[in-house]
């Protein structure tokens, strides 16, 4: 073999050196940013990308790396996060991190003392200009060329209008002035003598100054009235004096505050115990039905009196084949109160209208059975596939015992393959306890509890109830929706510990 | 066999297929519906399940196509399906090889190499893929919102985050790639590191050849899972043009605006395909699942 050439021995260290620069310059931009979690994070990555790759005794990592970091990175870690949002009380109205609040309250301003000067816009070629008017002084302003197409923030220096080179038209009227008010609101307009001018008015810009000024002790001083704000690290919020909370709030550690709330508040608690028995209920239901369908199913195909098997059974197979969110909105569809296929048939055969969308028991039913429908054939499939694995003895022995086909089931069947099925069953139950999708585009919870304080649907279940919080009608309250979510993920670590004894019973009894 | 059949036998054989013909009629009535409603003119006509003439409006306004109504209006369409399914096809081919890669190797160092953490490793992997995504859209959320601060093209409303969120999900792959190398045998390798190959050209030209199958199998299962994932896309996502069909097809049914017909020619266009892939590779799939599942 070639030695290697210098070239390529130098080129991979040349690339991990671009590849150190262009991550150490994004964890620095985060950090700069105030992202100091995320900046620590992507350090860590960052140094442990270097070492695995850069070390001898590593190399199996190498090949383990990236895959193991996106899974660490994007799976592991937000769950890590829920669980930590859980003791915060991040939520719309908490939404900051504390120095962005306070930034918030510091970029705050209101017109100091001072007469506002009269403000007129004209058309300058194909742009504007401003002309500031000092009524008492006499003294004029006028500003360069103006585009007004922007709303980002600009601050512009005003020259006198006698040095301006320029000869202004009429001032335009005021139907112009107000087309270009979000434009012109975010110039702030600098004077020679160094007043600084806001538009307060339609025909006038005043001088603006700062709400807050920033004390030693952490506390907002308010330059026109002396109130101060305190920030108070237990709400979250600045208060002041009185107690009373300004918005925007900060984020701080509430504790177990959420989970008291889940737990010990009634609005809470209520709505949470029905919830998660309906959630119960429906995966268990959906469960035992669809299993119990995909078992007969799969008990008939493998009849040898039965023809024409192969055309059932890619039939009855469709409705795993086609894309969840696509059956699911069309059964949204068919099931429509007013338009709905289905009721159109029933009202044609049996004159009877369901509101399947407004009543509580009929939603439920409608989602057992869409449920049923797209869950059966995987249960098919298995029981297919075990049913196959029983040694056809067996029921030559129990045909000349003289044995029907019920005894068969009973007897042989269900007892052989209801062992490897069950971790199965087990893992279906906790992909229904989460079956978000279906709630979601179905029924999206509804309808709702009348009597309940804070929304919560019947037919929800624990994770589109705690979607709704998150995301939908409560007011974003994140921290909530993670408390929640920690208390979901503690029931399905029960339910996979469960379900990792059986499949290791059994594994024990194929051996 | 030669079993004397009876007369009953006779009767469970009818009760069966008839058994059968309704539940297969029950099971395919959406599907037929949904096609006689693509082509029934109006979005509320109700009246017969057949429709009485044909009309290809709904099939032109999710084709993108503008149509003019009997009165003479011109009707646009409504949302942009072709745009979705070009989305959710860029972003789950993506995904997809992104998967594929990060799987791969990873399972190659599982099945061939010696290494600290290897066993604890491949169980946490096992346990990882027993919580769906779906528990933590909270934090989900918030790591891409403040992400998106800093860089804005991985922020909410991107495809690269939702890529990068889809990223994770490799634990189930791992875990079927690896049981179907640990089937190749290892002399093969070994004969190429004998003459000479790194344990990198072994694994890249020795072995993944020979698992082409197995590829396929995870790439088409990653690209399906990712057209079809909702919850993630559906927080990350909000404008208009950058939804994924899974996310948008629901606002073709809201109640304020209910385009029940233009929805079921959108769904058989973008459902079609998909399907069709997943039946085509539902024989690959079955096998390779289990040739994943059953190797510990």
């Amino acid at each position: 073999m070639m030695p290697p050439s210098t070239s390529k021995r130098w080129l991979p260290a040349a690339g991990v050196a671009l590849v150190l620069i262009a991550a150490l310059y994004g964890v620095t931009l985060v950090y700069a940013a105030g992202e100091t979690l995320l900046a620590g994070t992507m350090l860590l990555i960052s140094a442990l990308a270097l070492w695995v790759y850069s070390s001898r005794r590593t190399y199996a990592y190498r090949y383990l790396f990236p895959g193991i970091a996106a899974a660490l990175i994007f799976v592991v870690f937000p769950m890590a996060y829920t669980m930590g949002i859980g003791f915060t009380n991040y939520s719309s109205k908490n939404l900051l991190k504390f120095p962005r609040a306070t930034q918030y309250f510091l970029d705050e301003t209101y017109q100091a003392g001072g007469e506002p000067l009269a403000f007129t816009l004209h058309a300058d070629g194909g742009g504007f200009r401003a002309r500031i008017e000092e009524g008492d002084a006499g003294k004029a302003f006028i500003s360069g060329p103006l585009a007004l197409k922007g709303t980002e923030p600009l601050a512009l220096k005003l020259e006198p209008a006698e040095q301006v080179k320029t000869t202004l038209g009429d001032p335009l009227p005021l139907k112009d002035v107000i087309a270009k008010q979000p434009q012109l609101k975010a110039l702030a307009f600098v004077l020679p003598d160094g007043r600084t001018l806001r538009m307060t008015g339609l025909r006038q810009f005043g001088p603006v100054q700062r709400l807050y000024e920033k004390q030693a002790d952490g506390s907002l001083l308010n330059q026109q009235d002396g109130s101060v704000l305190r920030p108070n690290f237990d709400s979250g919020f600045y208060e002041t004096a009185s107690g009373e909370r300004m918005q925007p709030g900060f984020q701080v550690g509430v504790g177990w505050a959420n989970y008291t709330r889940i737990f010990t508040d009634k609005a809470f608690q209520e709505p949470f115990i029905r919830i998660f028995v309906w959630t119960v209920v429906f995966s268990a239901l959906t469960v035992l039905i669809g299993s119990a369908l995909g078992m007969f199913l799969a008990v008939l195909f493998n009849w040898d009196a039965l023809r024409f098997k192969g055309v059932y059974r890619v039939m009855l197979f469709l409705p795993y084949a086609v894309p969840g969110f696509i059956s699911i909105l069309v059964f949204k569809g068919l099931f429509n109160n007013n338009f709905g296929e289905i009721n159109l048939i029933l009202e044609a055969l049996f004159g009877i209208r369901p509101a399947w969308f407004s009543d509580p028991t009929l939603a439920k039913l409608m989602l057992l059975i869409v449920n049923v429908w797209l869950g059966y054939p995987y249960m098919m499939v298995i029981c297919m596939g075990l049913i196959k694995a029983i040694s056809a003895d067996l029921y030559e022995a129990s045909a000349v015992a003289g044995a029907g086909p019920l005894t068969n089931f009973f007897r042989i069947t269900l007892p052989l393959i209801l062992k490897p099925l069950t971790p199965l069953l087990i893992s279906a139950f906790a992909f229904n306890f989460n079956n978000f999708v279906l709630v979601a585009l179905l029924t999206g919870g509804r309808p709702d509890f009348l009597d309940t304080s804070v929304p919560a649907g019947t037919t929800d279940l624990l994770v589109s109830y705690t979607y709704r919080i998150a995301f939908q009608d409560s007011g974003q309250q994140y921290g909530l929706a993670a408390a929640i979510s920690t208390v979901i993920f503690v029931m399905v670590a029960a339910i996979s510990l469960v379900q990792m004894r059986f499949t290791k019973i059994a594994r024990d009894d194929r051996r | 066999m030669a079993i004397v059949l009876d007369k009953s036998h006779r009767w469970r054989v009818l009760a069966a297929h008839l058994f059968l013909i309704v539940l297969v009629l029950l099971v395919i009535f959406p599907f037929l519906m949904i096609l006689s409603i693509s082509l029934r003119p109006g979005n509320f006509a109700a009246g017969s399940l057949i429709p009485e003439h044909i009309s290809l409006e709904h099939w032109k306004l999710a084709l993108g196509l503008s149509y003019t109504a009997p009165d003479g209006r011109l009707v646009r369409p409504d949302f942009p399906v072709l745009l979705w399914l070009w989305n959710s096809v860029k972003v789950a081919g993506l995904t997809a090889v992104i998967t594929l890669t990060l799987s791969t190797t990873a399972a190659y160092a599982f099945a061939r190499m010696k290494f600290r953490g290897r066993q604890a490793a491949l169980g946490g992997l096992m346990l990882m893929q027993m919580f769906p995504a779906v528990l933590a859209l909270v934090a989900i959320y918030a790591i891409f919102d403040r992400l998106g601060n800093v860089f804005p093209a991985v922020g909410i409303d991107s495809h690269a985050a939702l890529l990068l969120a889809y990223s994770g999900g490799i634990a189930l792959h791992v875990w079927t790639i690896k049981g179907y190398f640990d089937t190749i045998p290892v002399e093969i390798e070994e004969a190429a590191k004998v003459d000479g190959a790194t344990p990198w050209q072994a694994f890249r030209l020795v072995l993944l050849p020979m698992a082409v199958p197995i590829l396929m199998v995870v790439f088409l299962l990653a690209f399906i899972g990712a057209i079809i994932e909702y919850p993630v896309a559906s927080i990350l996502l909000h404008e208009e043009a950058k939804l994924t069909l899974a996310v948008g097809s629901k606002l073709f049914l809201y109640d304020q605006k209910y385009l029940w017909g233009d929805f079921a020619a959108a769904a058989i266009l973008s459902g079609l395909p998909i399907t069709v892939v997943f039946i085509l590779a539902q024989k690959w799939m079955i096998s390779g699942l289990t040739a994943g599942g059953l190797k510990g």
